[in-house]
């Protein structure tokens, strides 16, 4: 191939603006409007990248999406890698590397691999490698085939956009059809949203010869755009429609090419239309893979958009009408050009000066790192520096499929066509079948005719019209040479002929099993070849053999794209306490626990940070703790069955507790399992708030509503999640009451005023405050709940007291030590997925509960019942010996075999009891308290003894001390 | 994506939903329900080809409807307000 640039001409070209970027470290000069592989070619840049399998040559062979040969990697700021050349525009100083090769595409040092193509046919790694371990194997294979590299050094310059759209008509492609029925839609009055995967939209018009409403289709091109944009409707260029989702979601990725993340657009149109074009298809020849062996409608998009003729002694082998139009235009700038035509009659004639052989087809092509001439069927030889060829043309249904249209074969088109009618989508022009201009204006018409009544003209076709006069030319079982069907993973007819002879005759199988249409090109070019070869090798007609199923996307997108702003901090935000930058002050360290931000401990890093915990759950017991419990659920329910509403809710039975009351219970599961832990406090007869673990205030709030509407009412009850109106200030310890008298809350805090279990109502400055005394430390505690906006104020008047008192904030690190110490559980931790409520030692409601209420009958099953069941104890191990490792197993010996009968769920060093504590679920563990059982953790053995939960105070006197 | 009609603020996108579980899965009551009619209740699922009547809920606005939709095509057949027979 000696392809060159021509000195005049170029639609798309600006060549006032030169630029000059690199291919594989060398410096390839274009235009403006050039794109990287228009670049290339005019540079007579014939290697591009080397094949995924055998490490082939391989040269450009389209000027679109259908590109299955020329990607390349993209440098620098711009970086993506796996694009397609034909579709990249270039640009000054980009940098792109060639993929699949080393060093480069032109000298690649794994090319040796074709030497040995025989021995290796698809499926070869397979049953190859399969001793002893395909892993063995597997990380030298993929590094020697494969496509483009990501760059890991690369970081984006920012979030991808994502943009939802609404709009009357969406129409994806802006050739002859897309323009006619977004006019004809405009003209309706309808939004109309015209995307195009070109940088310029115009399709076809931009390279064939064509006449509208009497002049020059250019005009009319620029004309229908401008009154478009002028109307207010979108046009979106560089944008490609990926996907049909459910309900006509369409997915668009617009590409930028000045460094922004591509943007994915969400659009919800009443209508789509489709007018998607089609893809020309190669022929099937013995080394049909060569450089310089091209689409040759291809050929003539780079002649009439860039002025780049790729040849100078150029073949054209077709078996339609569509090459002749780029026979004669490539003759007319100057090559000589032979025409092979599979047809022996019903062929347009020849044109001037062109040799054209009818009857005829290529059976090889020659050449080593580009083409270099053909032998045809009769054994004639041609010398070329360019083969085009077109096999035909495959209409891009690939949405329609997605969106689950069905399709119909065409003897006449040798194509898959659109073969019934999906709601809300219409198909046009070449996507449908339509080869001439007035068909394809026709067709427009009709895809948007439904929809109104317009006040726009319909075009009219008044040039030369296009005709299809296609014979099928499939590849056929049998034929000499290596034949190509699909070059983006190097499939053969020999690969489709050995996967028919192992039975993987099913096109999903098929493709499974070969590759055949897998990857960034998803068969674009190749699968009807492909399926209509296995259709001729098992005696089936190509419909019986049918099409594998049609997925997004059409293109890739990249992950960046789905991704959009649901990166780092904001892929799981985190709740925040109204306080966090007074805990900051403090020193505090935070960690998130179950959603929230919390202070885990104050003071103390990384190696300190034990001590630290160990501090504040020491100092905790001996005057004063303050700890911000404000994440703890604050779940209103309220109305005139409420206390009905909370019986049902709860295992325990609630509607006795008297107002001003608190009452601890838990919430099951249907099927019994402990649900979550709390506090009910009932504030009024017909008012009550749920105060939920933390983590729990989402699904807590959503099984209220739930129940609340399928089983009460809306009338009988009502839910209001309060959760973040208010701060909770948690004081607790021996000097808690004392410390808070000193501040004053407006209210006396005598414990015949409040007993523990009671709320109180005071104030502070002007804002009530709710006070309810329970104690999740097993000392004297009050929660104070206050206005979230409000609590800083009260937070530093409960530091500034809490100094004559030695008071200590303490992080939830601390609070969970003093909880264990008390033996009081954690659901989650403490209980797993079979955890039921007398399992945990409260048996009484389920044996006393007369009425109904969620997960009742579970716990009466067999299951439920049995007197295994994992209960759960407290674990003692000697005052020197460190803390047992939580998950560590309970085991018991049956013989010399171990078996699990139970986990340490919780454990830790109690600084107060100067100690280690521990929590488990034990089988039995309720009746075997005083029992030393052994522990097995990561191979080591220890033993402890099951005791009662509560290590600390177990008659419960610091509550009221 | 598909688009489901919420009785209350109307087509909205799949990911403000949330399932419910079967409608019509009534809950039996009481202590001396059969174990298999309870074991039914809690675990068996119709999990019909074609129309299923289920049971969803709108996170936006809270409310647990009853919709009607075919499980092979995605297509939405009905949705209306559940528990009418409570209504104030
Ligand atoms: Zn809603």
């Amino acid at each position: 191939m000696t392809a060159s640039r021509l000195a005049t001409g170029g639609s798309a070209i600006d060549r006032s603006r030169p630029l000059r970027f690199s291919f594989d470290g060398t410096s390839v000069d274009g235009f403006a409007g050039d794109t990287i592989a228009s670049a290339l070619l005019a540079n007579d840049v014939a290697v591009v990248g080397r094949s995924f399998k055998y490490h082939r040559p391989r040269g450009i062979w389209g000027a679109g999406v259908e590109e299955p040969n020329a990607l390349v990697d993209i440098g620098g700021p711009h970086a993506r890698p796996n694009t397609r050349a034909t579709t990249e525009p270039a640009h000054d100083g980009l940098g792109a590397k060639s993929v699949n090769a080393t060093p480069n595409a032109l000298s690649d040092r794994n090319a040796f691999l074709d030497r040995f193509s025989r021995f290796i046919p698809a499926a070869f790694y397979y049953k190859t490698f399969m001793w002893p371990d395909w892993h063995m194997f597997e990380p030298r294979i993929r590094a020697m085939a494969g496509l483009g590299k990501v760059d890991t050094d690369w970081i984006s310059s920012g979030p991808a956009d994502q943009i939802n759209h609404h709009c009357d008509v969406l129409v994806v492609g802006a050739g002859p059809a897309g323009l006619a029925a977004a006019k004809l839609a405009a003209g309706m009055g309808l939004s109309v949203t015209l995307v195009d995967d070109q940088q310029k939209p115009g399709g076809s018009l931009g390279h064939r010869a064509s006449e509208i409403d009497g002049r020059p289709a250019a005009g009319w091109l620029e004309e229908t755009l401008a009154s478009l944009a002028g109307g207010g409707h979108l046009i979106l260029p560089s944008t490609t429609a990926f996907g049909i989702y459910d309900h006509n979601l369409v997915g668009l990725n617009q590409r930028h090419f000045d460094g922004r993340p591509d943007t994915l657009w969400r659009v919800r149109p009443r209508r789509i239309v489709l007018a998607t074009g089609a893809i020309e298809r190669p022929l099937p020849f013995a080394n049909n893979d060569l450089p310089g062996i091209l689409s040759a409608d291809a050929a003539l998009a780079y002649l009439r958009r860039h002025a780049v003729l790729v040849g100078r002694r150029v073949v054209v082998a077709t078996n339609n009408d569509s090459a002749y139009e780029v026979a004669e235009a490539i003759a007319e700038a100057g090559a000589e050009v032979t025409l092979v035509d599979i047809r022996r009659d019903g062929m347009p004639a020849a044109p001037a000066r062109i040799r054209l052989f009818k009857g005829r087809t290529l059976a090889s092509a020659a050449g080593r790192l580009r083409v270099e001439g053909v032998t045809l069927d009769d054994g004639t030889r041609l010398d070329a520096d360019c083969v085009l060829v077109s096999g035909g043309w495959t209409p891009t249904i690939h949405l329609f499929g997605q969106a689950r249209g069905k399709l119909a074969w065409s003897e006449a088109r040798a194509a898959f066509l659109p073969g019934n009618s999906v709601d809300g989508i219409s198909v046009a022009g070449a996507a449908a079948g339509a080869v001439s201009l007035s068909d394809v204006f026709a067709g427009a018409e009709k895809a948007v005719a439904s929809l109104g009544q317009t006040k726009a003209v319909t075009p009219r076709s008044t040039g030369p019209e296009a005709t299809a006069g296609i014979v099928a030319a499939w590849p056929v079982p049998g034929s000499k040479g290596r034949i190509w069907i699909d070059y983006q993973n190097d499939v053969t007819v020999k690969d489709v002929e050995l996967a028919a002879r192992e039975n993987f005759v099913s096109v999903e199988h098929l493709k499974r099993y070969t590759t055949l249409g897998m990857a960034t090109d998803q068969g674009k070019t190749s699968n009807l070849p492909g399926l209509a070869l296995m259709a001729g090798i098992t005696g089936r007609t190509v419909p019986e053999v049918g099409t594998t199923t049609y997925r997004p996307p059409f293109t890739p997108v990249p992950l960046a794209s789905f991704a959009g702003a649901r990166a780092g901090e904001l892929m799981a935000p985190v709740r925040r306490l109204p306080l966090e930058n007074v805990h900051r002050a403090s020193g505090a360290v935070f960690q998130e626990y179950g959603g929230w931000l919390r202070p885990a401990h104050y003071g103390g890093r990384n190696a300190d940070a034990e001590r630290a915990i160990q501090d504040e759950a020491f100092r905790a017991r001996q005057s004063v703790a303050l700890f911000d419990g404000s994440t703890l659920g604050k779940i209103e329910v309220i109305g005139p069955r409420a206390a009905e509403f909370v019986d049902f809710l709860y295992y325990n039975t609630m509607s006795t507790l008297k107002p001003g009351r608190c009452r601890y219970g838990f919430m099951l599961s249907e099927n019994g399992v402990v649900f979550d832990d709390g506090v009910l406090v009932r504030l009024d007869e017909h008012r009550f708030v749920v105060s939920c673990s933390s983590s729990h205030v989402a699904a807590v709030h959503a099984r209220l509503e739930e129940w609340r509407q399928d089983r009460f009412g809306r009338g009988a009850v009502y839910i209001h999640n309060a959760t973040s109106e208010m701060a909770t200030l948690t004081v607790s310890g021996p000097n808690a009451r004392k410390l808070l008298e000193t501040v004053g809350l407006g209210l006396s805090l005598a414990d015949a005023d409040l007993p523990h279990m009671a709320i109180g109502h005071g104030s502070y400055a002007e804002d009530a405050v709710r006070i309810a005394r329970v104690s999740f430390t097993g000392d004297r505690s009050y929660e104070v709940s206050i206005r979230a906006d409000r609590a800083e104020p009260l937070w530093a008047h409960l530091r500034q007291a809490g100094q004559a008192f030695d008071a200590v904030l303490i992080g939830l690190e601390a609070l969970m030590i003093l909880r264990a110490e008390k033996g009081f559980i954690v659901i989650g931790k403490d209980t797993d997925g079979t955890t039921l409520p007398h399992d945990l030692g409260v048996a009484g409601p389920r044996a006393k509960r007369q009425n109904e209420f969620v997960g009742r009958r579970s716990l009466f099953t067999e299951e439920a019942s049995r007197p295994d069941r994992m209960q759960l104890v407290g674990l003692t191990v000697p005052r020197d010996e460190p803390a047992l490792a939580t998950g560590g197993h309970g085991i018991e010996r049956r013989g010399s075999k171990p078996r699990s009968i139970g986990f340490v769920t919780s454990s830790y060093q109690s600084p107060t009891l100067g100690q280690p504590i521990a929590l488990g679920l034990i089988e039995r563990g309720a009746a075997r308290h005083g029992e030393t059982i052994e522990i097995q953790h990561l191979g080591k053995l220890r033993t402890a003894t099951i005791a009662a939960p509560c290590a600390y105070d177990p008659s419960g006197d610091r509550l009221n001390a | 994506m598909q688009l489901f009609p919420c009785p209350f603020c109307g087509p909205r996108d799949e990911t403000e939903f949330h399932y419910g579980g079967d409608a019509g899965n009534t809950r039996p009551d009481g202590g001396d329900v059969p174990i298999d009619r309870w074991a039914n209740y809690l675990y068996l699922r119709s999990n019909p080809k074609g129309a299923a009547r289920e049971i969803w809920v709108h996170m936006n606005c809270g409310e647990f409807f009853v919709m009607v939709r075919d499980t092979l095509t995605h297509e939405v057949l009905s949705s209306s307000a559940l528990g009418k027979e409570h209504a104030a």
